[in-house]
């Protein structure tokens, strides 16, 4: 069996492997490439950090990731380009028809962005530094270095604070992470794997491995016979006379998210009656989650305390959302689900269930969750406000929100369909028009019926609905960015100053 | 009971009259590709019976496919197809398109070979250019749109009234619970502001007709299973052959292509799916192909009759129609949630069934005894059904908001307030519904 240290670390950027979470201090740069040399100059010498681990850990770290426009920039050519897939070529903001999907549109439409709303304003490189607490102004000093400022035009350094582990309505982030087996111990085979499994095929995450279909996603492929240069990079596993642009690289998806805390929690406070009790109690029913993260589904195991397990569960035993409701933040970012809707026993129980019979009409709904997964790397920003500040009156107001990020092998797959097939979706999982009591915006249907309540199921009966919900999250900019693998940098570093594109 | 059938009214557009086409089929919408229910050609939003309609321009883009087979490719002339589907037989339905929307229908279909806008027999003519599909699925076979809009209404009203009641009478009081309910609902009814239509008896022709079908094929397959099993094995043997040796096509979509598909989609809840595409050359391929489009559409009529598909909950009507002569393929569907999210659903679900149709299309990613593989080659599945989708000019459904899923709830509620749950549990299933 392949040991771990077999996998090529040394050629991924750490973050596909580490979240830097001891790194507290961050500094998000949206760059626009004023001249290529100068920047592939700079970029030959960057320090960024793979994801070898390191004794003692690294103090600081770097990573970078690149818009379409900002390869082109670059020079990269465009026989190349054309190898990455749709939603990286047009953008995010690029379509109004993947706004509409991506439920940007109404307040969060691009047009109202602060960032990346229009094609002229999408950055070409994002910069990301880590630091440990204190560091982050002279590590951004020494990176900078020469040419960088020659190179680089600055064109808005995006707001990070470290908060603590929570995100800013107060809730521990970052719970429901995948963890990706880069070994491929695991069989990606329905047949040997039917029930919900948090070890995720690498090439879910990153490009040019097998992702969960058994399968390679397409990316660019070169042919060292026409382009020199690219002896430099990985052969395809696939297609090994090619080289391997997209090797080792992965989609990173920026959102700079808004979040009204005092909103949020006065919403909650008033409509709680201002009983704390109560106002928490319907706070963890919308996210799924209690304030200290602890899941809402009942404990499965006796004896284990549901604090225990707060990634270690599914909704298998609360099929109507009694516990923890089918509309809640966390069941509709990550419903659990495996490939068949219960664990089939035998072969004939199996095909009873592929033909669909002996189920509830509400049941199976939502299946296969393993091929819409996203690995998150945001942070947040804006000062702390704790919910029981949040509900005063006079609660200081600020900025506050997260720079979500997330890391996959398939944009369309994994984040669009998470945020239009669940997050966004008015009839998730049969819920009555709602969308995600959290991030969802709060536009009516075609049909003019509203969607902004939210539904607690209650064993009693009659399920709980809270109505009028405001929108509670915006978004104010957001790109797709390519983030290479250590030997795509050098190949883009030592492309030719002759096939430079036209910077905008 | 009211069964469901369905209409596709197809000719050749004239040479030089496509531009003129789409230009007015575009004028009955209000949205791109979505039709203004009160426009003045069709005015879908009168015809009560009337589910989901569509003008479809069918063009052979992927026509050149086949060319990896060694064949030629036939001539194929852009064809309109007028889809829909619809509560009751279709002659009545006809005559109520005529009374409504005579003079747009002939608007429409005078861009159309063989059509004279003057002295036009426009129901002989429709019923000539009518179509049969090879197969036809109904997400619920009964269920009308009359009793669809009425159910709807009810869940509405009843949602309301349960939510201020909730809180005066106790969540725990279900049984009080339910009796409000009840009377609110003939309270409801007797003002007028509530109507729960009975369902019409089924009509005995279908019934009978219905019957024999049911019988009759499974009898017909079983008299000829020893043929069948022999020319099975050949058959086997032979696709498996065939799937060695069939070209794979590997074409990714243009985002011209895909930018006029998506600027119709997900502006509501659910989305219209037309696809076009060539047989693959040879008898062995039309003869798999549609004896498997009888299978399901046996299926679709006797088992998958009542809220799913296999596993698929979201595909309100669908229909597979052979084309120019068997040589060309077309299926379309309307389904819910976004055409991502429906192609997973394919893929994840019931890869298996696409894989034993579409196996036999030009295009189709290369399969392993024919329902393994396919669909599950992740991208090139979806690479050659979005190449093969074409646009819709004008699409209507008649409930916008609701899915296949909340017709099914709205019903289980009807069905709460006209037969009495016998213990509390019943009660509460019966209330979370609302």
């Amino acid at each position: 069996m392949k040991d771990s240290s077999d996998f090529e670390f040394d050629d991924l950027q750490g973050l596909l492997r580490f979240g830097y979470g001891k790194l507290t201090d961050t500094s998000f740069m949206l760059l626009n490439i004023v001249n290529a040399d100068l920047a592939k100059k700079w970029l030959e010498t960057a320090p960024i950090s793979s994801a070898l681990t390191q004794d003692p850990p690294p103090e600081t770290a770097l990573q970078i990731a690149f818009s379409v426009e900002g390869l082109r920039a670059l020079g990269l050519e465009e026989s190349v380009v054309e190898g990455f897939s749709d939603e990286f070529i047009v953008g995010m903001a690029g379509d109004e028809s993947r706004s509409r999907r991506l439920g940007d549109v109404g307040s969060n439409a691009p047009q109202q962005w602060k960032w990346g709303g229009h094609a002229a304003q999408v950055p070409h490189v994002l910069l990301l530094l880590y630091a440990t607490k204190g560091g982050i102004d002279a590590w951004q000093k020494t990176i900078e270095g020469e040419h960088f400022s020659n190179a680089f035009e600055l064109l808005q350094e995006l707001p990070t604070l470290y908060i603590g582990d929570i995100e800013p309505f107060g809730f521990p982030d970052s719970i429901s992470q995948p963890t990706v087996d880069w070994m491929q111990r695991q069989s990606t085979d329905t047949h040997e794997r039917d029930r919900y499994s948090n070890l995720l095929a690498p090439g879910e995450i990153v490009l040019g491995y097998r992702n969960e279909y058994g399968q390679y996603t397409a990316r660019p492929l070169i042919d060292p016979r026409k382009d020199k240069l690219a002896t430099v990079l990985p052969g395809a596993e696939e297609d090994p006379p090619l080289k391997d642009f997209g090797r080792n690289g992965t989609y990173l998806v920026l959102r700079q998210l808004s979040q009204d805390v005092p909103g949020f929690w006065q919403f909650l406070d008033q409509v709680a009656d201002h009983i704390p009790e109560k106002r928490e109690q319907l706070a963890a029913a919308m996210v799924g989650r209690e304030l200290d993260g602890t899941p809402l589904v009942p404990a499965h195991i006796p004896g284990i305390s549901r604090k225990e397990y707060e990634n270690d569960f599914t909704y298998d035993q609360d099929p109507k959302g009694n516990y923890c409701p089918l509309g809640a933040h966390v069941r509709r970012s990550n419903p659990r689900t495996g490939d068949l809707p219960t664990s089939a026993c035998g072969p004939l129980d199996r095909v009873i269930k592929i033909l669909g019979f002996g189920q509830r009409p509400d049941e199976d709904l939502i299946a296969s969750s393993r091929f819409h997964r996203l690995l998150r790397r945001g942070r947040t920003y804006g000062p702390a406000l704790a919910p029981k500040d949040a509900i005063e009156r006079h609660a200081p107001v600020a900025e506050r929100g997260i720079q979500f990020i997330c890391l996959v092998g398939n944009i369309s797959r994994q984040f669009e369909f998470v945020q239009n097939a669940w997050t966004m979706n008015s009839k998730f999982d049969g819920v009555q028009d709602e969308k995600d009591p959290m991030l969802g915006n709060r536009e009516p249907l075609m049909s003019g019926e509203s969607t902004d309540h939210f539904n607690s199921p209650d064993p009693a009966g009659p399920m709980r609905t809270t109505c009028h919900l405001p929108q509670f999250v915006a978004t104010l900019g957001g790109g797709y960015f390519f983030m290479p693998g250590l030997r795509a940098l050098k190949y883009i570093s030592a492309l030719p100053a002759n096939r430079t594109g036209s910077p905008s | 009971m009211t069964p469901q059938s369905s209409f596709m009214i197809v000719a050749a557009v004239r040479d030089g009259q496509l531009k003129d086409l789409r230009a007015l089929l575009a004028s009955m919408n209000n949205l791109p590709g979505h039709a203004d229910p009160t426009n003045e050609l069709v005015p879908f939003g009168k015809f009560d019976r009337l589910h989901f309609a569509r003008f479809v321009i069918i063009e052979a883009r992927t026509a050149q496919e086949i060319r990896a087979f060694g064949v030629t490719p036939r001539p194929w002339q852009p064809t309109l197809a007028f889809l829909g589907d619809i509560d009751g037989d279709m002659q009545t339905f006809f005559l109520e398109l005529i009374e409504r929307a005579e003079s747009g229908l002939k608007k429409i279909f005078s861009h159309c070979e063989g059509f004279s806008e003057e002295n036009q027999d426009l129901l002989g003519w429709m019923k000539a250019n009518n179509i049969n599909a090879s197969a036809t699925y109904v997400n619920w076979i009964g269920r009308t749109v009359r009793q669809i809009h009425e159910e709807a209404a009810l869940h509405r009203s009843l949602s309301t009234y349960l939510q201020k009641t909730a809180d005066d009478v106790g969540r725990e009081n279900v049984r009080t619970l339910r009796q409000k309910l009840l009377s609110y609902v003939e309270m409801e009814k007797y003002k007028g502001r509530l109507t729960l239509t009975p369902p019409e008896p089924t009509p005995p022709e279908w019934k009978m007709r219905n019957l024999l079908h049911m019988i009759g094929i499974p009898l017909i397959l079983l008299l000829l299973s020893p043929l069948l099993l022999v020319i099975a094995l050949i058959f086997a043997l032979r696709l498996r052959m065939l799937e060695r040796s069939d070209p794979e096509l590997f074409i990714r979509p243009s985002r011209e292509h895909l930018a006029e598909l998506t600027v119709q989609e997900d502006r509501d809840v659910s989305n219209q799916y037309s696809v076009f595409g060539d047989v693959k050359p040879g008898v062995v391929r039309l003869l798999t192909f549609k004896f498997v489009l009888l299978v399901t559409d046996y299926f679709a009529r006797h088992i998958y009759n009542h809220g799913f598909l296999a596993r698929i909950k979201t595909i309100h009507f669908a229909r597979w129609v052979f084309m120019d002569n068997n040589h060309r393929v077309f299926f379309a569907s309307n389904y819910d949630g976004s055409h991502e999210s429906y192609m997973d659903d394919f893929i994840n679900k019931v890869g298996w069934g696409l894989n034993l149709t579409f196996t036999n299309g030009v295009g189709y990613p290369t399969t392993r005894w024919i329902i393994k593989q396919g669909a599950n080659r992740e991208h090139a599945f979806k690479y050659t059904q979005r190449r093969h989708q074409i646009p819709t000019e004008v699409w209507y459904k008649a409930y916008p908001g609701l899915t296949a899923v909340d017709l099914a709830r709205n019903s289980r509620i009807r069905q709460g307030v006209e037969i009495r749950q016998s213990n509390d549990a019943e009660i509460r299933e019966w209330l979370s519904l609302i």
